[in-house]
């Protein structure tokens, strides 16, 4: 994913290193921490062992919680965010809520509009979806996880 | 035999069903129980660790201290993301008693661990090792596949991956073999898809994707195959999107590793959810042939 990055995860990894305000505000509001896929990539092949991927993670939370989210970026924001209210609120990940909710919060109405009947006829686009039966316990990991934060 | 954990995962009930068909029909013909983890949860995927590291930490976590509760002790995973988020949980509880702790509080579950967590590649290696390599009746001779590992059933963090080379992955090498076909050498066997951006960021799922299927198109396959449902709707359904904007056109079957094995085991192909490809896979039905009837090879 590195063609897509504004900075590249070896300069991530010194601009945490000179880790001042300026290197600060270029980091969480770069676009690359939201165009990393998680890939590892970076992990895998540094040649000092250091793990960029999970420096990316938590540069990522930090970003977040700060409101410096890259503009540029909004789309994917919002799919994670989609992903993980589905997830609160039933317990799993289901096609069509997921689908709903992203569309509605990334305003990326038209895309991929085709795809659904497509995926119905192979039986992949479930329309009752699978929900957790103690969904008081997962709300409380999020709860939990949210005051942690703060 | 001791029944087998298992954790299916938020796809296999939509979009990557054929992985978790074509592995019950193995687990079923190898006379393997999988016992499903009792009312498990997502385990936040490719989105919790973005926005919140306890979070990636405690859906897992709770996934893990249910199966304990339930006797479990091993516990097969096959969607490679999943695989990856429960074994890196594995791993970084067994490293730190004060993450496990945090956990407790977070969750309210006790968890000792360490639970050991099986992905595909590894689950059908065992099997064959045990006894299903001499089920495959019906081979898929001279089949050309494209191993595809992707990210996350090649890389980890430390002691996620055990026993494979990162950079030149072979573990899937054994059940391709055993189920007839060659597997050729390609330069895309570890690189990345795009993985859950399919819809967040489709540009790069399709230029990725397609520089996957260009090289395996090159290299000779006939097939790629994949344990990863991310990967395999990325390869598979985006391929129409990739024909659909001009590119290609590519027409290369992606399967599951399981199908593949399952095929050869002489399983019925829709029952191992060959027919819900979005690329025709059930051309590769005909490929089979019976072993008494197969020409005996020197």
């Amino acid at each position: 994913m590195a063609r897509w990055m504004d900075v590249v995860p070896s300069q991530i990894m010194r601009l945490v290193q000179i880790g001042d305000g300026e290197a600060a505000e270029r980091l969480l509001t770069s676009g690359a921490l939201w165009v990393c896929a998680g890939c590892l990539t970076c992990t895998q092949r540094c040649p000092k062992k250091l793990d960029p991927a999970a420096v990316i993670d938590a540069l990522k939370e930090m970003s977040y919680a700060q409101g410096k989210v890259s503009a540029g970026q909004r789309k994917v924001l919002a799919f994670h965010k989609a992903f993980l209210k589905v997830v609160e609120n039933a317990g799993r990940m289901s096609e069509i809520p997921l689908t709903a909710l992203y569309k509605m919060t990334s305003g990326d109405f038209f895309s991929d509009v085709t795809m659904a009947p497509k995926m119905l006829a192979r039986r992949k686009l479930p329309l009752v979806p699978k929900i957790v039966r103690n969904r008081k316990q997962v709300k409380r990991i999020f709860a939990a996880c949210r005051k942690g934060a703060h | 035999m001791a029944p087998l954990g298992y954790y299916p995962g938020c796809s296999d009930h939509g979009s990557g069903c054929e992985l978790g068909m074509s592995v019950h029909a193995l687990a079923n013909l190898a006379g393997v129980e999988l016992r499903e983890v009792e009312d498990w949860n997502c385990c936040g995927a490719s989105a919790a660790h973005n926005l919140s590291h306890d979070l990636a930490v405690a859906l897992p976590y709770r996934v893990l201290a249910l199966a304990e509760a339930q006797g479990l002790t091993e516990i097969l995973t096959p969607c490679a993301a999943c695989f990856s988020r429960l074994k890196g949980t594995v791993v970084r509880l067994a490293r730190s008693a004060e993450l496990v702790d945090k956990m407790k509080e977070i969750t309210g579950l006790e968890y000792r661990g360490p639970l050991k967590i099986l992905n595909v590649v590894e689950f059908l290696n065992r099997l064959l090792a045990g006894g299903l390599k001499d089920k495959l009746t019906q081979p898929l001779a001279g089949l050309k596949v494209a191993p595809y590992y992707g990210c996350l059933l090649s890389r980890g963090s430390e002691g996620v991956i055990e026993g494979d080379d990162a950079e030149n992955p072979a573990s899937m090498t054994a059940a391709i073999k055993a189920a007839g076909g060659e597997a050729v050498a390609w330069n895309f066997a570890t690189e990345c898809c795009g993985g859950g951006f399919s819809m967040s960021f489709t540009d790069a799922v399709v230029d990725l994707s397609e520089q996957i299927l260009a090289d395996a198109r090159a290299s000779g396959a006939d097939i790629i195959v994949t344990g990863c449902p991310m990967c395999h709707s990325n390869l598979d359904m985006r391929q129409l999107t990739i024909n659909a904007r001009g590119r290609g056109p590519y027409d290369v079957p992606v399967l599951y590793l399981s199908e593949l094995v399952g095929l050869a085991a002489g399983l019925d192909p829709k029952v191992l959810g060959l027919d819900r490809h979005f690329i025709d896979a059930m051309r590769i039905v005909a490929r089979r042939e019976a072993k008494a009837d197969a020409p005996a090879h020197a």
